[in-house]
């Protein structure tokens, strides 16, 4: 007995902290099912009507809709302008490269509310006209860029040079050589970092509170203000649907590569 | 660097740089001067609230910092950042290294597993935590039923709860880093270590920490710098007294129109935690972070 928990103790850790991770989770989704009154603290029995009418609760599917068109658009954006800026760290050799690197680093290294705050001190000067959707993806495709070079970047990296060489020695040009072997090559790290972007963007509270104004709500910003008097059972249940569908999506990413990996080890 | 793949000195390098780096000097960089600008304005004489003009009176910076509630703020964000920072590191290096080196085939569904919360919306999450901890909540009831806590006691809204938010929220942040480097680690330089006579400790000591130190330098940065600027778990499962920099920040910008204190405030913070940064990987000898 002693063997077995000297042996596993470090498993069953893992366990109890997934369970502490996902606790939250569970919270969020059963309450999904609550049958609340004005506000959704208290459990007071179950009932399917937040699932049935889950665009009962006022402005609620507004609000994810604008969040999905600033999380698409701007995933969009900093995907092509991120990956360009890593092709140019990983693959061409320039002057101002460690100025380059610095200013990647610099916005992953400010707060949310010095970068919010910042932005909005801009907008401010600019008369505020911007203040709203212009200004919510602006930024999102700032905050956005600099992960996405990082993911990218390491990807470019951990790339096989010789399988470049290869495809010139076998007389491709440069860009036959870039779109049929780098490109695909590369093809994983800028998905993933597709998908890091969107899930930044769909999630900020801190930077779109400070610069979406009074008109323009997004998902987060909804919770966020509504959290004062009361969140209604349907942002649950849109955040349940939200996890499984990332879930899937992680799931069929990870089941897909396994078989890349097989395919080419084979 | 440089790879055999066409190191090249042409054109070609800035323009593949110039839109997004373009897209952070108007929106990061600039942001930065406006708030610096807009740090040192003053009240308008006989204008409205919300209307400065441009004096570059950089004694507001002295004025806001010396006042105790602002302060109070700053040394709030730095403390909770920090709690929740070394308590996140003693939840997942163990959990990091479980799924890096015991988890087998379970380690990709380990992994889904840790990422999953972020999925679910960071305030929603926060507000779980402010049922969990509160007052009807599992855990203070649970306490009161065994007769370990009086019968008025709670948890939120406390700074204890606030960290726990903090560690709770950032804690992926933490664990995935440290994993990464750790699942680089070479489990045949463990073994040559032990078969060198060095207990399992030595052997952690002098050969496994040193290799994931890189991860828990990303980690420790990927948590302590969004803690330190959230103001979300201050205001959900705080009070008046555990106010942070980034509430007054936001109170001031948002609710009061007092644009020179709020950008004080966070030029501060920002300053304060580059110096912070930089002077952390120049000790951890990482300097090749992005």
């Amino acid at each position: 007995m002693a063997g077995w928990w000297s042996r596993n103790i470090l498993r069953v850790y893992a366990v109890l902290a997934l369970c502490y991770l996902l606790l939250p989770v569970a919270y969020t989704l059963a309450f999904s099912f609550n049958d609340a009154g004005r506000s959704n603290l208290i459990w007071k029995g179950f009932t399917l009507r937040a699932w049935k009418g889950i665009c009962d609760a006022p402005d609620v599917c507004s609000a994810v809709g604008n969040s999905l068109l600033v999380g698409l658009l701007a995933t969009a954006v900093a995907t092509v302008l991120g990956t360009m800026i890593a092709f140019a760290l990983g693959r061409h050799d320039f002057r101002g490269r460690s100025a380059t690197n610095l200013l990647i680093f610099l916005p992953m290294a400010t707060p949310e509310v010095v970068l919010g705050s910042s932005l909005l001190a801009l907008f401010v000067n600019m008369g505020g006209g911007l203040l709203g959707f212009p200004a919510v993806l602006l930024a999102h495709v700032m905050f956005c860029i600099s992960f996405v070079v990082v993911t990218v970047k390491a990807r470019i990296a951990s790339l096989d040079p010789r399988l470049e060489e290869a495809a010139r020695d076998l007389y491709a040009d440069e860009r036959q050589t870039f779109m049929k072997v780098t490109l695909p090559l590369v093809a994983p790290g800028i998905a993933a970092a597709a998908l890091l972007a969107f899930s930044l963007s769909f999630d900020d509270v801190i930077i779109t509170n400070f610069n979406s104004g009074s008109n323009f709500t997004t998902f987060p910003k909804f919770i966020w203000t509504s959290s004062l008097r009361g969140i209604p059972p349907q942002a649950n249940v849109i955040a349940s649907l939200m996890f499984a569908a990332a879930l899937a999506v992680v799931v069929v990413g990870q089941i897909n590569a396994s078989r890349r990996a097989k395919g080419l080890v084979a | 660097m440089s790879t055999a793949a066409g190191v090249s000195r042409s054109r070609t390098p800035y323009l593949l740089l110039l839109p997004g780096m373009l897209w952070l000097a108007v929106f990061f960089v600039i942001p930065l001067v406006s708030l610096l600008m807009q740090s040192v304005q003053t009240p308008l004489p006989g204008g409205l609230p919300g209307q400065f003009e441009q004096t570059f009176r950089f004694a507001n910076f002295v004025d806001v910092l010396s006042r105790t509630e602002f302060l109070g703020a700053l040394g709030r964000s730095f403390l909770y950042a920090l709690s929740a920072t070394v308590i996140a590191l003693l939840i997942a290096y163990p959990l990091a290294y479980a799924i890096a080196l015991r988890a087998g085939r379970a380690k990709p569904l380990f992994l889904v597993l840790v990422v999953a919360p972020f999925f679910v919306s960071f305030v929603l999450r926060t507000i779980a935590w402010r049922q969990i901890l509160g007052a009807e909540g599992p855990v203070v009831s649970t306490l009161q039923a065994l007769h370990l806590v009086p019968d008025n006691f709670s948890v939120y809204p406390s700074p204890f709860a606030v960290i726990a938010g903090l560690t709770y929220n950032f804690l992926p942040f933490m664990t995935l880093p440290i994993y990464a480097s750790l699942d680089r680690l070479d489990t045949r330089l463990i073994e040559a270590a032990q078969d060198l006579y060095s207990s399992s400790w030595t052997a952690f000591r002098k050969v496994t920490l040193p290799i994931s130190m890189p991860g828990v330098v990303a980690g420790t940065l990927l948590t302590f710098i969004p803690a330190s600027g959230d103001y979300i778990n201050a205001q959900l499962l705080g009070n008046a007294t555990t106010t942070m920099v980034g509430n007054v920040v936001d109170a001031r910008f948002l609710q009061n129109s007092d644009y020179p204190t709020a950008s004080v405030l966070s030029f501060t913070l920002m300053a304060i935690i580059l110096a912070m940064v930089f002077a952390y990987v120049r000790r951890a000898g990482t300097e090749e972070l992005v």
